[in-house]
């Protein structure tokens, strides 16, 4: 769910793990020693990106690792636009506001 | 040229700041007006879909503006914004929390800080809103609150689309 992907993204530690995998492909263990937290604390927040389709594993031999979905990636890279979106859909309002009060006071 | 219309906004994470801006084909002295009077602000502060309803308004430094938005499902989200450093249609900054209906801040959300600059572009009036805060994880608390805000507006954006 879209909703989702925005939610996990949302975190900084969950965002930089996305840029050191996004880097190279890692294992947990990897990325655990990386961020200096635990595995399990690590683990959690790898799940939450996987299951949003930001991450995705690859199994090869009897390591695992997590690469990067690309496509999923540039869907919310500019991780500000519904914030924009927000700010925009006010402000649409606002202009209607405004030009009521113009045509009111040309009226006058 | 870039379209007039378009809002800017620009994020500073080192900084903790994320600034707005937004030109509006109205004089300065309307602007400022729908900005700081509360029956004009009610009209446009909450976006699509939800509801602005202004409790109390005093306009003023030291002076607070106590409203609550309220969702399609009927549930309401109040917020106090207190009024500092008042500069008549030149700007004002303000602090922006969350609270219950008597404005007693709820301090489980993150707290906001605002500088609203105005100022007169011929006919037109550029507006730049910079919103800081106390750490990153405020702002990335707001801006995942943003997220949300921003796929309801959108949806509610649809549904008008939906219903031609």
């Amino acid at each position: 769910m879209r909703r989702d992907v925005f939610q996990a993204i949302a975190d900084p530690t969950r965002r930089n793990i996305i840029s050191l995998i996004a880097n190279k492909p890692s294992t947990p263990k990897t990325v655990a020693d990386h961020f200096n937290l635990s595995r399990q604390a690590i683990s959690k927040h790898i799940n939450i990106l996987a299951e949003c389709g930001l991450l995705s594993l690859q199994i090869q031999g009897r390591e695992y690792y997590y690469t990067v979905q690309p496509k999923k990636l540039v869907e919310v890279n500019d991780w500000l636009e519904p914030f924009r979106k927000m700010w925009e859909d006010r402000f649409l309002k606002l202009d209607k506001v405004l030009h009521h009060l113009k045509s009111k006071k040309n009226g006058k | 040229m870039e379209s007039k219309i378009s809002t800017l906004i620009s994020k500073d994470l080192k900084n903790k700041k994320i600034s707005v801006k937004r030109e509006f084909d109205a004089p300065l002295s309307m602007v400022w007006k729908a900005w700081t009077e509360r029956q004009l602000l009610d009209q446009w502060w909450a976006p699509k879909p939800w509801m602005a309803k202004t409790k109390t308004m005093i306009f003023k430094n030291g002076g607070s503006w106590l409203y609550a938005m309220t969702g399609p499902d009927g549930t309401s989200m109040w917020n106090i914004i207190e009024f500092s450093d008042v500069q008549r249609e030149k700007g004002f900054q303000a602090v922006s929390a969350f609270c219950d209906e008597n404005g007693k801040k709820n301090t489980d959300f993150p707290v906001m800080y605002w500088k609203n600059v105005f100022s007169a572009m011929g006919s037109e009036t550029l507006v730049e809103v910079e919103i800081s805060f106390t750490n990153e994880a405020d702002m990335e608390k707001i801006i995942a609150m943003g997220f949300e805000a921003g796929f309801t507006a959108a949806l509610g954006n649809l549904d008008e689309l939906l219903a031609k």
